[in-house]
């Protein structure tokens, strides 16, 4: 296995990617709607193709704008729909996102002359091509620094995450765990969530091209799932998914171009392997996890009341 | 016409009350599920909300708390509309409303309780956790401050909701089935604090079960079934035959229940 400047740009940008998603991916899994990410991830795509197809480029602001326009509208058909159609919460967003993907996959196809936006990619991205999409270069102590666009957008996107998060904590919070008393003390619940629904929107688009829109849910989710195993703290839940995420990157990456050279094989897609290693750790974690990890209600039966509460009730 | 009667002209009698309701409407879907509400609550009154299942109570509740929408009709708290008084407000919703599976500790659910008074924006700080504290050590569960809300038994749970209502520092609280499977103990301890609420002049809307502790509890009732049946003064207003009005045939079979249960506990 040989490693080249590529190679540290893909987990740089897996790094980032993983971690983008991770941080709102907590708040999708503690409000019991880890689905949304995925309706979200698949209905940018005709906002993505549409603005591909009037811009011609993959770099505008344009196309980023568009496309998380479409994804903030998939919460807000989703809601309307579920409420004025009587049709259940996930069954609207099934009718909602599966609609909107497929607009957008009949829009590139149609427009696949024109375009180098092949389908396959929309599924699982392309992380590999990413550094070869240059935003600067410059040169420091005679190396020449190539900073790959992806980089630029995704670590925008991280840190937009980050700065949310940080100044609406308090906000998030209440709105997730009880959105009455939330819009009753005059935080409106539905507000924070179209908040969280453009972070979503926003953070499913700068991860679609480097992880396309199916590994894009396993990074939103899997490291949150991770982390809620592990700790009974919400920050310290944010802390140890972005941990995960950012392992995931890096181990993904270097399995995905070591491992199967140890069979005789040719290397394989880094995005597809990052999300094999969230499931691998998902998989530990949720065996060993001190809270509720399987080993421990083997051992120490489910949950464990310890004297003094029983003497309280 | 919702505008209308937003800033319809507030009559002098209803400053005074807390909780103000007038012709007050709430339909899902078309059908009504509370109709043409009336009601002027006094101040400092342990009001009982009585009435048979899908009455209305939990949704008189929030239509009370702006948290559903009116067909028709308004609510003034202490003579002005919810949001320009909602800081006089406290809520304890249903304790099965909530995920208590989720990951914050019993001191940060009530520390809830002050997010309206500490702003958008502002972190928690140590005098918000105080208040917090003190607030949980009312209740009788300081010592379990730092213990995640899904390592609490039921009672704990209520307890810790009673906190992060009294945390608001409100001068009406509305309570949705406070006393729904809690044990004994955190039965009294919840009265009691309701006393002491009351004593202090606030007023105290609790939606209610058990008929046979209404008479023990509450000062007033609302006797709801869609309409009010009846409101006012415990002793006045629950006789046989206006919760007759209100349950239908169901009653003798919840007051035997009731009965036989509390012969059973002597």
């Amino acid at each position: 296995m040989s490693w080249y400047t590529i190679d540290t740009w893909i987990v740089i940008v897996g790094v980032l990617c993983a971690i983008s998603c991770a941080l709102p991916g907590c708040y999708l899994l503690l409000r019991q709607m880890s689905m949304m990410g995925d309706a979200i991830s698949h209905a940018v795509l005709p906002g993505l193709a549409i603005a591909f197809m009037v811009t011609g480029s993959r770099s505008s602001i344009g196309m980023f704008i568009g496309a998380a326009v479409v994804g903030v509208l998939t919460a807000v058909f989703t809601q309307w729909i579920s409420s004025w159609g009587k049709v259940d919460r996930g069954a609207s967003m099934g009718i909602v996102f599966t609609t909107l993907f497929a607009l957008g996959l009949l829009l590139i196809v149609q427009a696949a002359d024109h375009v180098d936006l092949d389908p396959g990619c929309v599924l699982y991205g392309a992380i590999e091509m990413t550094p070869l999409d240059v935003f600067t270069s410059f040169t420091v102590a005679g190396v020449a620094i190539d900073i790959p666009r992806a980089a630029i957008v995704l670590l925008g996107v991280l840190l937009l995450n980050l700065i949310i998060i940080l100044a609406f904590f308090k906000e998030l919070k209440i709105a997730a765990f009880d959105p009455e008393l939330a819009t009753s003390l005059g935080i409106n619940a539905q507000w924070m969530h179209y908040l969280l629904m453009t972070l979503v929107a926003i953070t499913t688009v700068a991860a679609f091209e480097a992880v396309g829109s199916i590994i894009v849910i396993a990074m939103l989710i899997v490291p949150a799932a991770i982390a809620y195993l592990l700790t009974d703290r919400l920050w310290v839940m944010l802390v140890i998914s972005a941990v995960f995420a950012a392992l995931s990157a890096v181990l993904g990456h270097v399995s995905a171009i070591g491992l199967p050279h140890l069979f005789g094989m040719e290397s394989t897609t880094t995005s597809g392997m990052m999300a094999v290693v969230l499931g691998v750790f998902f998989i530990i974690v949720w065996l060993v996890s001190p809270r509720q990890g399987l080993l421990r209600r083997q051992i120490f039966g489910k949950t464990v009341a310890s004297k003094e509460d029983l003497m309280h009730e | 016409m919702q505008a209308n009667l937003e800033n319809r002209p507030i009559a002098t009698h209803e400053a005074s009350y807390p909780l103000a309701i007038h012709d007050l409407t709430v339909a899902y879907s078309r059908k009504p599920v509370i109709w043409d509400i009336d009601l002027d609550i006094p101040e400092g009154k342990l009001v009982g909300v009585i009435g048979p299942n899908g009455a209305g109570k939990s949704t008189l509740l929030k239509a009370c708390l702006d948290l559903v929408p009116k067909a028709s009709g308004d609510v003034r708290i202490y003579g002005q509309i919810y949001r320009k008084n909602r800081n006089l407000v406290g809520y304890v919703p249903q304790r099965e409303s909530v995920d208590w599976d989720f990951p914050i500790s019993a001191l940060d659910v009530v520390t809830m309780g002050l997010y309206g008074n500490i702003g958008w924006l502002k972190p928690v700080r140590s005098q918000h956790k105080a208040i917090a504290l003190d607030a949980l050590d009312r209740v009788g569960v300081a010592q379990l401050a730092d213990r995640q809300i899904s390592q609490l038994s039921g009672g704990q749970q209520q307890r810790v909701f009673i906190a992060r209502a009294l945390a608001q520092q409100a001068q009406l609280y509305f309570m949705d089935e406070p006393f729904a499977a809690v044990d004994a103990a955190t039965e009294r301890a919840v009265v009691e604090l309701l006393q002491d609420l009351r004593n202090q002049g606030k007023t105290c809307v609790v939606v209610h079960h058990d008929l046979s502790t209404v008479t023990q509890y509450f000062d007033w009732v609302i006797l709801l079934n869609m309409r009010v049946v009846a409101a006012g003064p415990t002793q006045t207003v629950f006789t046989q035959e206006n919760l007759h009005k209100t349950y239908g045939g169901k009653l003798t079979l919840l007051v035997e229940a009731s009965e036989a249960l509390k012969n059973l506990g002597k």
